[in-house]
């Protein structure tokens, strides 16, 4: 893991929070819409804020595609739940939303989630690819792996 | 009738939402690194061989589809109780979805990290 790789998977966990938190400010301004009127859906775009988190969340999708480009499916999704702290965060004091303890208590076990995927490899590696592509990852594995009591190498 | 519409659009949401994960993680692992493919090939070559990629065309439409239930959701419940219930339980469903179609080692430590997850989601939810 690189630097860089690590920047992509912040972006996918920030753009994609405050692109979220964006578009629920903008739907709580366009209101609640009735099952008899689902084409309202479609028009909500029109809302500046749905717009402006439509922008955030195609540049949270551009981070996220690069990111499966070089990582597990299961690797990069917890690693990028961050973006739930930040939401939670958003939500309270940007929206101004009320956080019940046990919904923090639950922010916190997702969060915790995180950190038993984060320190793990990245990528399994598949007989059939070339090895080269795993080579970065290596050295960081390894002393992981043994810490987890993981037998599968 | 309010929670009702909020779970089934959150149900919805879900099953897009894994659906598009997996073939967009297939479609990405078969276009290869980005970063690389743009020193050799620049932006339009990664554009175009992403966009050629039919499992991409499939992911977006399936994306999509999640685009829409989460408004629907949203224009229900709070963002704080929408996005993670849908992401954590996406979450599992990928971990499950991600090891029998993609093959992916989905070893204790991230099984461990799915069950955290799935308690959180329950306290969100309750």
């Amino acid at each position: 893991m690189t630097l860089r790789k690590y920047l992509v998977l912040a972006g996918v966990a920030v753009f994609g929070a405050v692109g979220d938190s964006m578009l629920a400010h903008g739907m709580k301004q366009v209101g609640r819409i009735s099952i008899h009127h689902l084409q309202e859906v479609v028009l909500a775009v029109l809302n500046p804020w749905v717009a402006g988190g439509i922008l955030l969340l195609l540049a949270f999708f551009a981070a996220y595609m690069s990111a499966l480009s070089w990582a597990d499916l299961t690797y990069v999704l917890p690693a990028t739940s961050m973006g739930y702290v930040v939401l939670a965060l958003m939500a309270r004091f940007a929206l101004h939303e009320h956080i019940s303890q046990l919904r923090w208590t639950g922010i916190i076990l997702i969060s915790a989630g995180v950190g038993f995927v984060a320190g793990g490899p990245s990528r399994t590696p598949h007989p059939h690819e070339e090895p080269e592509l795993f080579e970065e990852n290596e050295p960081e594995e390894e002393p992981e792996e043994v810490a987890a009591g993981g037998v599968n190498r | 009738m309010k929670h009702l519409l909020t779970w089934s659009s959150i149900t919805v949401l879900v099953v897009f939402s894994v659906l598009g994960d997996i073939v967009l993680s297939r479609a990405m692992k078969q276009v290869g690194d980005v970063h690389e493919l743009w020193h050799r090939a620049g932006w339009w070559g990664v554009a175009k061989r992403i966009l050629g990629n039919a499992n991409f065309v499939i992911g977006i439409l399936a994306m999509t589809g999640g685009f829409f239930a989460m408004l629907f959701a949203l224009s229900w419940a709070d963002v704080s109780l929408v996005a993670p219930a849908a992401a954590s339980l996406t979450f599992l469903g990928n971990a499950v979805a991600a090891k029998i179609f993609l093959r992916e080692k989905v070893d204790r430590r991230r099984w461990i990290a799915a069950a955290l997850v799935a308690a959180g989601v329950a306290l969100i939810a309750g």
